[in-house]
């Protein structure tokens, strides 16, 4: 879901760091107004776990590879805003040390994965889990289910970035300029790669570290747990 | 809220675990990830590399390029395995840093 340099036209990923902006800015005052500073090592904590469960590449036999992204946990224990900031900073790394994911890319990617996928799945787990004790088993099942809409809705919001671009930018012998193929290419697969194995592989993760938590540190579940 | 030290020796065990995201696809004969085409593949999937794609492609640099040392391409899994663990905790400990300094920047002092 790395979106490298060059797949995207310049207005799409220009406009993408218009978007990104006021929200690396949005997010950096609502987690000053919680953050406290014995509770900065889990920023630490959530930025670096997501960076590695990345490297977990994840093959579809004889095909292409995914993984997991690690945003909706991060984000049910962190909350939303947070988990912006700690997956954007992994996903920045990923693109200036490592290549992964473009440079011009990283507002795109930073929005698919760090702003798409822990809000989607954040507000998922909210609802679902509404209600339902700290310990109780609605929660890791909330997990489960934020964690596999999350990565979806994600996929599908970069394979519609992918697909708009033969519809932005061709040259004039009629060739794409940046990403080649069209919507009706992009959204099937990227949609059906995630929900047949990565979204799957995104759940268990979500609920194994929900099942985690409940187990041996229950107030981290707790919003209160985070602010206080 | 409890210590984090058992979470970071997850992160750690994690790190040194990270060469099956390697040893599986290339079991599975898979390529890279659907959108992220090397040139090369670009033009024999389409017979051609987009202009503009082309052009921005090589645009950054990495120093570790793929997670992996220049040095040991095509030695091997077992080389390629070694960077990668080797880049993991590289990639950990920057972003522990940089972390550790945006929060600083965006923490209040407990009052509690």
């Amino acid at each position: 879901m790395h979106i490298p340099d060059g797949y995207l036209g310049p207005h799409t990923w220009v406009g993408l760091y218009g978007v990104m902006i006021p929200l690396w800015a949005l997010a950096s005052r609502f987690v000053r107004r919680t953050l406290k500073q014995r509770q900065v090592p889990y920023l630490a904590l959530g930025a670096a776990f997501s960076f590695v469960i990345m490297m977990f590449n994840i093959p579809i036999p004889g095909g292409s590879t995914g993984h997991a992204v690690g945003g909706v946990i991060v984000a049910i224990l962190l909350g939303p805003w947070a988990a912006l900031i700690a997956i954007s900073i992994a996903l920045v790394i990923q693109a200036l040390l490592f290549g992964d994911g473009g440079v011009t890319a990283i507002a795109a990617n930073c929005f698919n994965m760090a702003f798409v996928m822990p809000m989607t799945g954040y507000y998922v787990y909210r609802a679902v889990s509404r209600g339902a004790a700290v310990g109780a088993r609605r929660r890791w099942i909330a997990g489960a289910l934020a964690g596999y809409v999350g990565l979806n809705v994600a996929a599908v919001t970069t394979a519609i970035l992918f697909g708009i671009q033969p519809l932005i930018a061709r040259g004039p012998d009629g060739r794409p300029l940046y990403f080649p193929y069209p919507l009706e290419v992009a959204v099937p697969v990227m949609a059906l790669q995630h929900l047949l194995l990565f979204g799957i592989i995104e759940a268990l993760l979500t609920a194994l570290l929900i099942k985690y938590f409940q187990r041996t540190d229950p107030a981290m579940l707790e919003p209160e747990g985070r602010t206080r | 809220m409890k210590g984090t030290r058992r979470l970071w020796w997850g992160i750690i065990g994690l790190i040194l675990l990270s060469p099956i995201g390697l040893i599986l696809p290339e079991a599975f004969e898979s390529g890279p990830a659907w959108g992220e085409w090397s040139l090369e593949a670009l033009e024999k999937m389409l017979g051609f590399v987009p202009a503009g794609l082309k052009k921005i492609a090589d645009l950054w640099s990495a120093p570790v390029p793929d997670y992996n040392f220049k040095s040991f391409e095509g030695k091997g899994l077992a080389h390629s395995s070694l960077a990668y663990i080797f880049s993991g905790a590289l990639g950990v400990g920057i972003i522990i840093l940089v972390s550790l300094f945006v929060g600083k920047f965006l923490s209040r002092k407990d009052r509690d």
